[in-house]
């Protein structure tokens, strides 16, 4: 018999926090995002290569989470919002202050391109029963998040594995 | 242009990835943390991350490891080179100060029923002499020389981790 609460285990294998991104995917972020893993991929840079080697310009495949993480600040919004919200509700619920990602598997669909619009839900998979580590007690957790494009097409799944705990 | 290619009819099995070795400085912990939107403390506050997190400075995260990966990976095979998927367990985290050595072995060529060639390679990140992740990560070459695996398109792509 389980012994998570009857609200999580609700959660399991449900589609959640489905929501498009907050803005189109843009090349600013593409340049940034290689330059901090000097990647010099030509395929990022130099659009001639682009255009004949990947159809036009794309965001590097492992940029797929960047374009939902939130502002971090924006008018109207009361609370900061959270990427990856399932694994803050699970903290929450546990009450698990701290949290570490300890695997993480992203599989690549559709290339991703300047001025797409991505939508995206979260699934949280399993939960754990307590566990001691040399962080401290808490849980693991399995949470995928799927990725589409505006054409419907997929684009990525991300799969986490957390760990929230109580460092006691 | 031609651009440099690795095709699959060059890499065996046992074949050793370049070694890359990268002097990590705060600045890079930040805007790794930056450029992929990750606002959370302790990837820029030193005094969160040591007093909350436990830990002893500010730290990489995770999606910037990811993109590190990647460009580790795409080095290696040049631009025609297509990540399928990558899969890492952190078993510590990188910390400014540290050199970071991205090390990897091919495990593995095969060619899908679709007829797109991959190599399976396994990667190690070590800092500060401690392995600190290990990866498994899938990348679709070229066959042979015309051969472009970012040509293919719905259900020629078949990436789902095994």
């Amino acid at each position: 018999m389980s012994d998570l609460p009857a609200e999580v285990q609700a959660w399991i294998g449900e589609k959640r926090y489905e929501t498009e991104g907050e803005f189109d995917v843009e090349r600013g972020y593409i340049f940034t995002t290689c330059s901090s893993v000097q990647n010099g991929n030509p395929i990022f840079w130099d659009d001639k290569a682009a255009e004949e080697i990947t159809g036009g310009v794309i965001a590097p495949p492992a940029m797929i989470s960047v374009w939902f993480r939130p502002h971090h600040w924006a008018p109207n919004r009361e609370k900061q919002a959270l990427p990856l919200q399932v694994h803050f509700d699970l903290k929450e619920v546990f009450d698990l202050p701290e949290a570490v990602m300890s695997d993480n598997t992203v599989t690549f669909g559709e290339p991703v391109r300047p001025g797409d619009r991505l939508k995206t839900w979260q699934v949280l998979r399993n939960v754990s029963t307590p566990k001691t580590t040399k962080l401290g007690n808490g849980r693991f957790w399995d949470i995928d998040v799927e990725y589409q494009n505006q054409k419907g097409e997929w684009v990525g799944t991300e799969s986490y594995t957390g760990f929230g705990y109580r460092r006691d | 242009m031609a651009y440099p290619t690795l095709t699959a009819d060059r890499v065996s099995p046992g074949d050793a990835l370049p070694e890359l070795s990268v002097d990590v400085k705060p600045v890079d912990i930040v805007l790794g943390a930056m450029a992929a939107r990750d606002w959370r403390p302790q990837h820029h506050d030193y005094k969160f991350a040591t007093e909350n997190n436990g830990v002893r400075d500010i730290f990489m995260n995770t999606p910037n490891l990811a993109a590190w990966f990647e460009r580790y990976v795409t080095d290696w095979t040049g631009p025609y080179g297509r990540m399928g998927w990558i899969r890492f367990r952190m078993k510590d985290s990188v910390f400014p100060g540290e050199t970071m050595v991205f090390g990897g072995e091919v495990k593995g060529i095969d060619t899908d029923d679709r007829g797109c060639t991959w190599a399976e390679v396994e990667l190690t990140l070590t800092a500060g002499g401690r392995v600190t992740t290990v990866c498994t990560a899938r990348v679709a070459i070229p066959a042979s020389e015309g051969d472009n695996p970012w040509k293919r398109r719905g259900d020629q792509w078949q990436p789902r981790a095994a």
